[in-house]
């Protein structure tokens, strides 16, 4: 089988201008393979929310962000282009670490990005919510309450219907950040349960603390330190044969990375990556 | 002192304050609420009745003049500035602004807020004798609309501003644009929203000194827009000060109904609040 590069980076340099200046990405030339699930992995502060975000601009919403380099969306241009953000979003979609559910009801959780986006009928939309909410194995719990808000929804359901709410609009790439960092084990198992499955149908590119996650979720695995790309192979090599010093040290869990990561805690973890919500 | 003792006496002052403004609260609501009752017990006509030709000095028929005034008025001015609160507040957003200019603007509602409500009526009534026309309801609308417009921005700004970033990001990750993600964050702080608007409205119909000089203080009924007309503040106020005990006892008619207004307001804002509430991410437990 043929491989595709769905989403690459060239040279991305992204720098946060606020009271001090951080360099969060140095220099970050990638390739995010078709529907693979990569994982990208670094201590905490190391610019993977930011790779993340920079992929569909999303980092922007900050101000004093500064960026050079270019991002490619198959031959397009994400950067110096001329189309609107909302259209490339609209592919390249993104899934929140905390578990957010927009202050509508459960079933127009799902159905807003369809609603912004083109007009559908209401059989239309009944049929891509519930087909959506099959696809994150929320439709069960959820059939006899959509009209219910969804912020009522517990952590973990939260958490599927942001995936469902994400892949109605149909995105070819779909950005995970940490998605099961805030929630409990069952819960967290659910939604690995649940992107083991979707990685079949799209480019899933995740951010995670835990590396046994991406040992078991990830096709291909990225390493991120201090803003500079490392290493970045298939899971298997990843973790069996690292070529760089670091990452080595890292996957055994070595002291001195662990020890930069505390030091590198306060920069950009402060700007781009917020705690994650209490559990309820 | 040792800390036991410094907590029982923090306790102790604490419980102490709370009881003065308690009682101090009950006694004046509890007055007007008392004697105003009485007043509209007896009589209950004086609400609805319009003033009579020699209603300042034999206090013949009722204030549903000042009712009347103070609902058209009051809602039209928190319509207009609704508006513009709501549109001010999510500009100054991130999305929109640097956050020194939000700062900045920040800096000069607060200064408005703290501004004393005469001074918008004299502005206005300077305004009004520049233009060359004359004091009447559509000045009042304007004079209450520019009161109530600081109150609302700053309590929306609030609002939105605690709206989790995790909700913008979503939207915007959908591929919604700025106008739409800026919905979904109205709706996100619909609960301090409405509470601002609200406050805002219970600000205006409560307030005097704006409306004194503009709009006009008639003892008709409010016949038309550039017709003068007053409020019931300036009613209680111009009633409080006669000499007729009637007009004393529709002072205190006037001011019920003016408190069971707000209260009702009130109660309305924290039933939507609520209702809204549950929309909201942990809504339900704040």
């Amino acid at each position: 089988m043929t491989t595709h590069t769905a989403i690459r980076t060239e040279n991305l340099t992204v720098t946060y201008t606020g009271k001090r200046e951080v360099t969060a990405l140095d220099g970050v030339s990638i390739e995010f393979t078709e529907n693979k699930l990569t994982a990208i992995i670094g201590p905490s502060g190391c610019g993977k929310s930011t790779l993340l975000k920079s992929l569909n601009r999303l980092h922007e919403i900050q101000s004093n962000t500064e960026i050079s380099g270019e991002v490619y969306f198959g031959d397009e241009r994400v950067y110096n282009t001329d189309e609107p953000l909302p259209e490339i979003r609209r592919h390249v979609g993104y899934v929140p670490q905390t578990p957010t559910a927009l202050p509508l009801s459960i079933y127009n959780n799902v159905a807003y990005g369809l609603k912004i986006h083109g007009n559908y009928s209401k059989a239309e939309l009944d049929e891509r919510v519930e087909t959506y909410l099959r696809k994150v194995n929320l439709w069960d719990e959820v059939k006899d309450r959509l009209d219910e808000p969804g912020a009522e929804l517990s952590t973990g359901q939260i958490q599927r219907l942001s995936l469902a709410r994400s892949l109605a609009v149909e995105p070819m790439v779909l950005l995970c950040d940490e998605v099961t960092s805030a929630l409990d084990p069952i819960s967290a198992e659910r939604v690995e349960q649940t992107l083991a499955a979707l990685k079949e149908e799209y480019t899933i590119i995740m951010v995670t603390h835990s590396m046994s996650q991406a040992q078991r979720l990830a096709d291909d695995v990225v390493f991120l330190y201090l803003g500079e790309l490392v290493e970045a192979n298939d899971v298997q090599s990843f973790f069996e044969n690292p070529r760089d010093e670091r990452t080595k040290q890292f996957v055994s869990g070595q002291e001195s990375v662990a020890a930069a990561d505390t030091e590198d805690n306060t920069t950009e973890s402060e700007q781009s990556e917020t705690p994650p919500a209490s559990v309820q | 002192m040792d800390r036991y003792a410094k907590q029982r006496l923090f306790g102790l002052l604490a419980r102490g304050a709370t009881g003065v403004i308690i009682s101090v609260m009950i006694l004046v609501v509890g007055v007007t609420i008392v004697r105003g009752g009485y007043v509209l017990l007896t009589d209950p006509s004086v609400a609805i009745t319009p003033p009579g030709a020699r209603y300042t000095l034999e206090a013949d028929g009722g204030f549903l003049h000042a009712i009347l005034g103070s609902i058209f008025i009051v809602v039209p001015a928190t319509v207009i500035s609704m508006i513009l609160a709501l549109s001010t507040a999510v500009y100054l957003q991130s999305d929109y602004s640097s956050e020194r200019f939000s700062d900045g603007v920040n800096m000069f509602l607060n200064v408005l807020w703290a501004t004393p409500p005469i001074v918008y009526g004299v502005f206005v009534l300077t305004v009004i004798i520049a233009v060359g026309s004359r004091t009447s309801l559509f000045f009042g609308i304007i004079a209450i609309a520019i009161f109530q417009y600081p109150i609302m921005t700053r309590y929306t700004d609030e609002a939105l501003q605690s709206v989790a970033d995790t909700a913008k990001e979503a939207s915007y990750g959908l591929g919604a644009t700025r106008f739409e993600t800026a919905q979904i964050t109205v709706r996100s702080a619909l609960p301090g929203v409405v509470a601002g608007i609200i406050m805002g409205f219970a600000r205006g119909i409560g307030d005097a000194a704006t409306v004194l000089f503009t709009a006009g203080r008639s003892n008709n009924m409010p016949g038309g827009l550039f017709e003068g007309s007053t409020t019931l503040p300036i009613l209680i106020f111009d009633n409080a000060r006669a000499q007729n005990p009637e007009l004393h006892a529709q002072a205190y008619a006037a001011s019920f109904v003016l408190i069971v207004a707000v209260l009702t307001l009130i109660i309305i804002s924290r039933v939507l609040a609520g209702r809204y509430a549950r929309y909201v991410p942990g809504g339900r437990h704040s």
